[in-house]
């Protein structure tokens, strides 16, 4: 946001955005929260000793940072799909549209809020299961690289899905049928390495993996894909994802007719 | 520079449906136009046009001088538009509501003249009280706010009494008044036709996305409305002939006879007293643009 003029509508559409799920927090931070330490409880519950992932790493410290992407991931997509398409059922998305306010400063702020949802959900996460489940202290800037990338990748993608869906079934689907599976079949409860050849190669398309992958490697040094390797892939994964949204929201696809 | 707004040659097309073929128009500043039309004749198109809601196929629009595509930003800020369907977000209160409107336009420091609106849409009571929480009038009056919140020169209301009690309606076209005498251009659609006679100077009417008339209010009453003198016999009598000849009789058995000075209005009543008619009702009706209205689409329908 190079040269943003002093009278630009970005900032207070951020805190727009950011507000508006901030208000309903118990359900859009405190809900996913527990529902990962609901999947850390009985997963570890049924699978620890089982599952052996990297060596001198427990199964449920090898979850924690995996669920908590997940998390993130998920939220990140949450936030800038479903404030867009109650603004477009609700018809209040006018108000957006009628002020001058850019493409680009939209997209902007639609994913900064995105981004700061998936990361708080990220805090929470970690906040809860501190005291139940220790882990070695995390390299701070392979963690944060991660988190940006993977909240800003989903919070990209949400907003493709929340411009392109016209009804709340169109977004379930698309959260349903392509979120959801990118996101479970991403490596968080099993290390790639566990898998067929076949399997491990189908993994390798999915660039959720990458944030997922890099992201733990940052608090145990190992990983399945060295972390350069997966920072480059999802940080080229974000910037087509951006790049996408953008060539949608210059065109007004599906919001200026 | 004088037009405030200024449509040329616009034209959309929704698949084989022609939203807008081919409208051109011109509000001056200070103006108060009326734009009227049936459903579909594609009034909301031309104002979602003229707010970058809509992109024209063709043709050109500009708001105070300013493009609505190639100078979006300015031409934004020049206009101010009340969308027809009450819409609004229900996570927020009505101050909130108008303080995020305030900073899409980059002022962020609007407080005083917020509160100033809230006053004198007679919001303030409500300003702390979620969306939700209003009724279908004050929902309304938040939506006229908000399109007021950047202080535009042209402001268009979109059908703003559809739906909305006598109380509301009354301050509400007040408060416009106000801000047409106070400078503001006012663009307005309704299907009340004679708040427009009453309040416009102007009046553009169109039918399947196009101008079929486009004149001063007064020029429309006098060429296509005419007096009349509206006379209702006592039972069983008649009319003579040659009133009969010229007049005509509605459903409630009140004969229309057109007349053109008041000189008229005394021969047609000397016919009367002459053919011994007793006349239970009388009165003389002004011209009224309903009229105006009925005729124009007929003919466009004809054509």
């Amino acid at each position: 946001m190079i040269g943003l003029p002093a009278s630009s509508g970005f900032p207070t559409l951020l805190h727009k955005e950011v507000l508006r799920f901030w208000k309903v927090s118990f359900q859009t931070v405190a809900a996913p929260v527990l529902t990962t330490l609901l999947y850390l409880l009985v997963f570890a519950h049924a699978l620890a000793g089982h599952v052996q992932a990297f060596p001198g790493v427990s199964y449920v410290q090898f979850l924690v940072p995996g669920l908590a992407m997940m998390a993130m991931l998920q939220n990140a997509f949450a936030n800038s799909s479903s404030s867009l398409i109650q603004s477009k059922i609700t018809g209040n998305i006018v108000f957006i549209l009628l002020p001058p306010i850019s493409a680009g400063e939209i997209f902007a702020a639609y994913l900064l809020a995105s981004m700061v949802r998936g990361l708080t959900v990220g805090v929470g996460v970690f906040a809860a299961t501190l005291w139940l489940i220790a882990l070695p202290p995390p390299n701070v800037l392979w963690l944060l690289a991660f988190a940006i990338v993977g909240c800003g990748m989903l919070g990209a993608m949400g907003i493709i899905a929340g411009i392109w869906s016209e009804k709340f079934d169109q977004l379930a689907a698309f959260q349903n049928f392509l979120v959801m599976p990118l996101t479970f079949l991403a490596g968080v409860f099993y290390s790639m390495h566990t898998l067929p050849p076949f399997w491990q190669a189908v993994s390798r398309l999915n660039p959720f993996f990458y944030a997922i992958d890099g992201f733990r490697y940052a608090f145990f040094g190992q990983s399945d894909v060295p972390p350069g390797e997966s920072l480059a892939i999802a940080t080229a994964t974000f910037a087509a994802l951006s790049w996408a949204t953008l060539a949608l929201l210059r065109r007004g696809y599906k919001l200026r007719r | 520079m004088s037009v405030a707004v200024e449509v040329r040659d616009v034209a959309k097309r929704y698949g084989a449906v022609h939203a807008l073929a081919g409208v051109s128009l011109q509000v001056e500043k200070g103006e108060f136009f009326a734009l009227l039309g049936q459903n579909g004749a594609g009034k909301t198109t031309l104002i979602s046009a003229l707010g970058g809601l809509v992109h024209a196929d063709t043709g050109s629009l500009t708001v105070m001088g300013h493009d609505v595509a190639r100078d979006y930003r300015e031409a934004r800020r020049a206009v101010g538009i009340v969308p027809q369907e009450i819409v609004f977000d229900p996570f927020f209160t009505v101050r909130e509501t108008l303080e995020f409107q305030s900073g899409y336009f980059g002022l962020r420091k609007n407080g005083a003249w917020i509160d100033e609106l809230l006053e004198r849409l007679a919001l303030a009571p409500k300003a702390h009280a979620n969306m939700r929480a209003l009724s279908g009038g004050m929902k309304r009056r938040v939506m006229v706010a908000q399109a007021l919140v950047h202080r535009p020169p042209v402001i268009v209301l979109d059908e703003p009494t559809a739906g909305v009690d006598v109380e509301l309606r009354q301050t509400l076209w007040t408060f416009v008044r106000g801000l047409n005498a106070a400078g503001h251009t006012i663009v307005l659609t309704t299907h009340y036709l004679e708040e427009a006679q009453q309040l416009c100077s102007r009046i553009a009417m169109m039918k399947d996305g196009k101008i079929v008339a486009l004149d001063s209010t007064a020029n429309l009453l006098a060429s296509f409305s005419e007096r009349v003198l509206r006379v209702k016999l006592a039972s069983g009598g008649t009319l003579p002939a040659p009133l009969a000849a010229v007049a005509s009789k509605d459903a409630s058995g009140w004969w229309r006879i057109p007349i053109e000075d008041v000189a008229h209005v005394e021969q047609a009543l000397a016919r009367l007293r002459a053919a011994q008619v007793e006349v239970a009702s009388l009165e003389v009706a002004e011209p009224e643009l309903e009229e105006v209205f009925v005729k124009i689409m007929r003919s466009e329908r004809a054509a």
